[in-house]
């Protein structure tokens, strides 16, 4: 291609199709990995209903948990700031409204550019400390590896991208807007592979847990 | 039939395999909370004792076997192996510093359940030959001999004939027909004898139909602790023989942790079928007769006191309200632990790290959690209703030359029973 | 720089012959100098570059075009002096304005470019296909031919419009005649794109002044356009930016937030990522321009502004038919996830087949 122009249009284009198409396949390789493995049918006597205290644990998961608050603040707020930052400027921000509208018909309100761009500003930061305590945090460190970093850059390079797209920071902006877009379907691409998987297997995960300490009578 | 081999430890791991398995490795985001809720981290702060790393070895099977990028990473080479080293390096993780007392799972963020991945894992580390000594011993010394203490009948019979002297009372031993059949662990017989005592008082009180079972009265499963599911099975196997001859309706798990899922939980899946009769914990069924009237006891007890929840019994079985109940009935000055119920601290002994010598230093160690716990509430007696968590704890208290008594629940009670002329004493 | 000394009358005489004052001159000169973003100094440089200018040749090729960017440029509804100055070059060829036609037009074509050699302008608009020459040609001579052949002489190469400059509609997908655009053929000529369908009239008299004056093209951006005029996007200087800052959009033609004039991206609008003059210099002598008239930019001076995602769609929105594809990756994830979980099943229960019983003589390995 030899303008920015021509980059934007591939990039919304056939990338964009390679990059759901890859994104969704994966998503349910995984599903099926994880779903069709089963459980063994448990022959002892159940002391609680196993679904409702799975749903119930899928939703109080969601809670900080008082010990984990007090021993790691760090790890537990930041975690909090930067997925609601996130989540608020993928789904509040007029245009991205406007792409999930187009490919999920559906619409709701958003947000005041200005305050998006404050969350998002607050995001990046945020993001930007996580990777520090990450490299520094003596068992953080110890466990992370290279797809741990791999996946902080692709979580925050649609952030950083979409920032500067916003302030029109590079020019022209069909470059930057085209790596904006680039950016994400690369998150795309590596999300079905990778722990990205959790924003949505914790679903089964926080429902396997409360399903089998409901059956033994504990809400966990 | 051959010996260990990392073949037999890879297949145990294969078998192992199930969907919250796999669902709880894809969810798993390196994020370390798991490491603050275990006290094998906190009182040493090395990284390595991670709750999430201890599963490695497993992990990289699901990986590798369980999903497509990792088969494709392996295929091209790019894939670290499960070697013999490493089942080697990660033995002492697996065992020495994990109690499997599920705190971790109460806490993970996205969900996961590593104390039970952590008793899966185990599976392949025994099949591969990787397992403590002291855990080993105490499972041929459970198959060979009938209890992981080396505990024969004759040895039960004689407490027993020394509680009948003290007490006039008769414990029935082999009746066939009894409601409820009791177990024993042997750190009950040979250290703490007070509660069969205590039964045989309770029981008579509320005239419970009651009996021993001289061919199978070991309540603790050292194959649930070293993560032999086919051990376990021979071990459990064998109460549900007994049980069925003697064709009781109910089974008495003991004070005792490990008992109650090797019984209640683990049992009906390790031989295949549902039981044919019930198992209920001695607390629970302290509590119905306590609530039910039949429990009647006399005067409280004075001291400040705290319950230890074994963790077996309460986060992991289900136990939760009975032990209070059955303390506030004779205490009056009962506190909690800040951190209590299911979110209470491990003793630290538990999951067969109490069997296995070379894991003595680090639990007495880590005790310092426990500690911490009841120098901040500053009382004067400790209440459990684990004779494992019994000893850890008295080891424990030993080790940081702490002046505390600790005491078995039951026995607590059995010492506030009103005693009254029951109309059907012999 | 180029050299006209050789012309009949300066454009000064021109302009006096015509009825324009000294002070009417000199005012053009001024608004010239500040649109094209030149200091006040240089005034007296331009009005006297300006006065000598000599008229050059201008020759005006066009090929697949719609004429819209001649109507454009000459559309005025009273004499003004920017058509004066039209007036005061020597357009030599030009399909729709000259007398001539036939062969005494092509003969008119050649005279000039010899007469004037190295020394005339080339003006293009419309496309030039190369995916046969049959598709469109002058007096049987193809565009890319008369082209290269025209613009060997040269002094200098205008693309106006998009279609000259970036290939323009005929370029649009599945583009049949193999349009390109004059850059792609041009290679050894300066060439200054002046994209816009049509441009705006004021753009072209601008960079025609700053040619007269300095003898060569403006400052130019990356795709050869005059960053004086296209230097800024229509978003940065479009008078409903607050709109679209405060997320206060229309969401239809028609709804209260179009008559209340907000931002207009929800509803297509390409301003973000369009670099024209239309939100300043305006249309019809500053009339107003497609946003204030309450349609969203078409993006027309952007290369492939018409495969651009669709007039009506916003800048976010995908090309493709995205619930088509979703449709596709889901049947196809169903299928590829059911055969790789089957697989997982299969093998966790050819371990459980393969099981051998672990005894307490089996806890340590054969040495």
């Amino acid at each position: 291609m030899n303008t920015a122009v021509d980059f934007l249009l591939w990039v919304k284009g056939p990338a964009f199709d390679v990059a759901l198409v890859v994104f969704i396949i994966g998503i349910f390789i995984r599903l099926f990995e994880i779903l069709l493995l089963g459980r063994r049918p448990d022959l002892a006597e159940a002391k609680g209903s196993e679904f409702s205290s799975g749903m119930r644990t899928v939703f109080t998961r969601t809670l900080p948990e008082r010990g984990s608050l007090k021993r790691s603040p760090f790890t537990v707020i930041g975690g909090y700031i930067w997925h609601i930052g996130f989540l608020i400027v993928l789904f509040f921000f007029i245009p991205h409204i406007e792409l999930l509208h187009a490919t999920l018909g559906i619409k709701w309100p958003g947000l005041s550019n200005h305050l998006v761009d404050a969350v998002a500003v607050i995001t990046l930061v945020t993001l930007l400390a996580m990777l520090i305590d990450r490299l520094t945090h003596p068992v953080k460190r110890f466990l992370s590896g290279p797809e741990d970093y791999l996946v902080w850059l692709v979580t925050f390079l649609p952030l950083l991208t979409g920032y500067l797209a916003y302030h029109r920071l590079i020019d022209p902006y069909a470059l930057v807007l085209g790596l904006h877009i680039l950016s994400v379907e690369l998150l795309m691409l590596v999300f079905p592979f990778t722990k990205l998987m959790h924003a949505i297997t914790f679903l089964l995960a926080r429902w396997y847990n409360g399903a089998m300490a409901g059956r033994r009578g504990v809400q966990s | 039939m051959s010996g260990a081999t990392l073949q037999r430890g890879l297949n145990a791991l294969r078998e192992q395999m199930d969907a919250p398995t796999a669902a709880f490795f894809s969810s798993c985001v390196n994020c370390g909370l798991c490491a603050e809720a275990c006290l094998f981290y906190t009182e040493t702060g090395d990284p390595k004792y991670t709750p999430i790393n201890k599963l490695e070895p497993m992990r990289r099977v699901w990986e590798q076997e369980f999903t497509l990028w990792g088969k494709l990473k392996a295929a091209l080479g790019l894939a670290k192996p499960l070697t013999n080293a490493l089942l080697e390096e990660w033995e002492p993780l697996v065992y020495d510093a994990c109690s499997l007392c599920g705190r971790c799972s109460m806490v993970c963020p996205v969900g996961n359940d590593i104390a039970f991945m952590i008793r899966k894992a185990r599976e392949g580390f025994v099949a591969a030959g990787y397992a403590p000594e002291g855990m080993k011993g105490a499972s041929r010394r459970a198959i060979e001999i009938g209890s992981p203490m080396g505990v024969k009948y004759p040895a039960l019979a004689a407490q027993i004939g020394h509680i009948e002297a003290d007490t006039g009372l008769t414990i029935p031993v082999d009746v066939e027909g009894a409601d409820y059949m009791a177990l024993l662990s042997s750190m009950e017989i040979m250290n703490f004898p007070e509660y069969i005592q205590a039964l045989a008082r309770i029981f008579k009180q509320a005239d419970l139909s009651w009996t021993l079972s001289s061919e199978a009265f070991e309540a603790t499963n050292s194959g649930i602790q070293i993560g032999s599911s086919d051990i376990a099975k021979e071990l459990v196997g064998r109460v549900v023989k007994a049980a069925e001859k003697l064709k009781v309706k109910h089974v008495i798990s003991p004070e005792c942790g490990h008992a109650y899922l090797a019984i209640r939980w683990e049992g009906p899946n390790l031989i295949g079928r549902p039981f044919p009769f019930r198992v209920v914990h001695i607390l629970e069924l302290l509590d119905q007769l306590r609530a039910s009237g039949r429990l009647k006891t006399e005067g409280l007890e004075e001291s400040r006191l705290t319950f230890h929840d074994p963790c077996q019994i309460v986060r992991k079985g289900g136990v939760l309200d009975e032990p209070r109940n059955l303390l506030k009935q004779v205490s009056k000055n009962f506190v909690e632990m800040s951190d209590h119920r299911e979110m209470n601290w491990c003793c630290g002994g538990g999951g067969g790290v109490s069997a296995n010598e070379r894991a003595d230093e680090l639990r007495l160690k880590v005790f310092a959690r426990k500690k911490s716990q009841l120098d901040e509430l500053k009382v004067d007696t400790l209440v459990t209703a684990c004779a494992n968590c019994r000893l850890m704890l008295e080891d424990g208290l030993e080790e940081y030359r702490m002046e505390l008594p600790v005491v078995g629940l039951t026995e607590m009670l059995a010492e506030h029973l009103v005693e009254e002329a029951n109309a059907n004493v012999e | 720089m180029a050299d006209f000394t050789n012309y009949h009358k300066t454009l000064g005489e021109s302009l006096r012959q015509n009825g324009v004052s000294r002070r009417g001159f000199l005012k053009f000169c001024a608004a010239t100098a500040s649109m094209m973003a030149l200091p006040p100094s240089m005034v007296p440089a331009i009005a006297e570059a300006l006065e000598k200018a000599r008229r050059p040749s201008v020759i005006w090729l066009s090929f697949q075009e719609c004429t819209g960017c001649t109507e454009s440029l000459t559309r005025s509804h009273a004499p003004t002096v920017e058509n004066l100055i039209f007036e005061h070059i020597s357009l030599d060829y030009h399909h729709t304005l000259q007398a001539a036609a036939g062969e005494g037009a092509e003969a008119a074509r050649e005279a000039a470019m010899h007469e004037n050699h190295g020394n005339y302008l080339v003006v293009v608009d419309g496309s030039i296909p190369l995916g046969d020459p049959g598709y469109s040609t002058i007096a049987g001579i193809s565009n890319l031919d008369m082209l290269q052949e025209t613009v060997a002489g040269a002094a200098a190469v205008i693309a106006v419009g998009t279609c000259a400059a970036f290939g323009g509609l005929p370029h649009a997908d599945p583009n049949p005649t193999g349009a390109v655009s004059v850059s792609q053929i041009v290679k050894d000529k300066p060439v200054m794109n002046l994209p816009g369908c049509p441009p705006i009239p004021t753009v072209i008299s601008g960079v025609l002044a700053h040619f007269l004056t300095f003898g060569g093209l403006p400052e130019l951006d990356d795709l050869g356009r005059p960053m004086v005029f296209y230097g800024k996007s229509i978003h940065d200087r479009c008078y409903r930016r607050p709109f679209y800052d405060k997320g206060l959009f229309a969401e239809t033609f028609d709804d209260e937030g179009a008559r209340k004039g907000w931002c207009l991206y929800r509803l297509g609008c390409k301003g973000p990522m369009t670099y024209n003059a239309c939100a300043t210099v305006k249309w019809n002598q500053g009339t107003s321009w497609p946003v204030e008239s309450g349609h969203g930019c078409l993006g027309c001076s952007e290369p492939d502004f018409w495969d651009g995602g669709g007039f009506y769609n916003a800048i976010s929105i995908p090309d493709s038919d995205v619930a088509q594809n979703l449709g596709y990756g889901v049947a196809a994830g169903v299928a590829v996830g059911a055969a790789v979980g089957l697989l997982n099943r299969r093998k966790q229960a050819d371990a459980v087949e393969r099981h051998e019983t672990v005894t307490v003589d089996d806890l340590d390995k054969d040495s």
